[in-house]
């Protein structure tokens, strides 16, 4: 096989070939700023890809029944940021609508984690994010954003409201803002990496006591 | 049967060409694994532009540098599951290379590279 660069010499923008390409996701209601969020880090105005969903009707072979077969269009938005020429973390959007959720699983698999964005005014559109997260065991922080740079609740509270784990990060956000928005993806990744310590060490403590019976 | 009289105008009438139409009616690919983040870049589109569809052209060029395969859809504005399929194709046919994304093994997180993400977005 032929590999050659067609032209080496050109400027690489974006990774290399073989970088390694992670991702995290980035979750919350409708309107909650997520596409935002994704836009105040990343090096590439976002981009929006989609995927074709087509819901079958009665009577498929019927060619008068063809205007009641629909075909959904679930759209993601993503941004990207080059860590170095070998690293490329991406960030994508998940859709808003709770029902794609074909379309969260190829989203999940392979994310190191998530940031699932909060509007307090409107708690319980994170509600189904939230579920999923825990159900597929992947980890993710909570971020408040604070639209108008005030928050009415405290951390304490907002935890309480979402019944999530006292382990699980919030953190009181700006999503227009880039060092926030930094500031979630650190603490995201710190998160993601004493998941990763605790599962590593749970299987050794099950084999001492393993031992010990 | 369908009226004859009902005539769509624009965008009502679909794309000209049907997504699918492209991959001839293939919408799952499953043999490469490809995913949103796997990396792919074509070998000299120069050169094999002249020998494949129009649409297919315009893949081999948009990744002439390495891209995810989700920024691979957004720019030529097609489903992913279209160009999943479109890629596989040219995968097959040797002119466009890819890497997969990376892939945690449940029981091995691989910290190494948690930590550089951590260190890369604290640089940034």
């Amino acid at each position: 096989m032929v590999s050659a660069r067609s032209n080496p010499s050109s400027p690489v923008v974006g990774p290399a070939i073989d970088a390694v390409a992670v991702k995290v996701l980035i979750s919350g209601g409708f309107g909650v700023g997520k596409t935002t969020l994704v836009s105040a880090v990343s090096e590439i105005v976002p981009l929006r890809t989609e995927e074709l969903i087509t819901e079958l009707s009665d009577g498929v072979d019927d060619v008068s029944g063809i205007e009641d077969k629909t075909t959904t269009t679930v759209a993601m938005d993503f941004g990207r940021i080059t860590i170095n020429p070998e690293l490329v973390l991406y960030l994508f959007g998940t859709p808003g609508q709770d029902r794609f959720w074909f379309m969260w699983d190829e989203l999940a698999r392979g994310a190191l984690g998530a940031i699932v964005l909060v509007d307090t005014r409107r708690l319980d559109a994170c509600f189904a994010a939230i579920d999923y997260f825990e159900r597929r065991e992947l980890p993710f922080v909570v971020g408040v954003n604070c639209f108008d740079g005030t928050q009415l609740y405290d951390v304490d509270e907002i935890r309480a409201a979402l019944a999530i784990d006292s382990f699980i990060p919030v953190i009181l956000c700006d999503a227009r803002e880039r060092e926030s928005t930094k500031e979630l993806l650190v603490k995201l990744m710190a998160h993601v990496m004493a998941t990763a310590r605790l599962a590593e060490s749970v299987p050794a403590q099950q084999a001492r006591s393993s031992a010990a019976t | 049967m369908a009226s004859r009289d009902e005539v769509w105008f624009d965008d009502a009438a679909g794309p000209l060409v049907r997504p699918y139409a492209l991959t001839r009616g293939r919408t799952r690919e499953n043999q490469y694994g490809l995913d949103l983040v796997t990396l792919v870049v074509s070998v000299q589109p120069e050169v094999h532009e002249r020998v494949v569809e129009p649409e297919y052209a315009d893949v081999l060029w948009v990744c002439e540098h390495p891209l995810s395969i989700a920024e691979v859809a957004a720019k030529i504005d097609l489903p992913l599951c279209v160009v999943k399929v479109m890629l596989a194709d040219l995968i097959e046919r040797n002119y466009v290379i890819y890497r997969t994304g990376w892939q945690p093994v449940r029981n091995a997180p691989d910290m190494d590279t948690m930590q550089k993400v951590l260190d890369g977005i604290r640089s940034l």
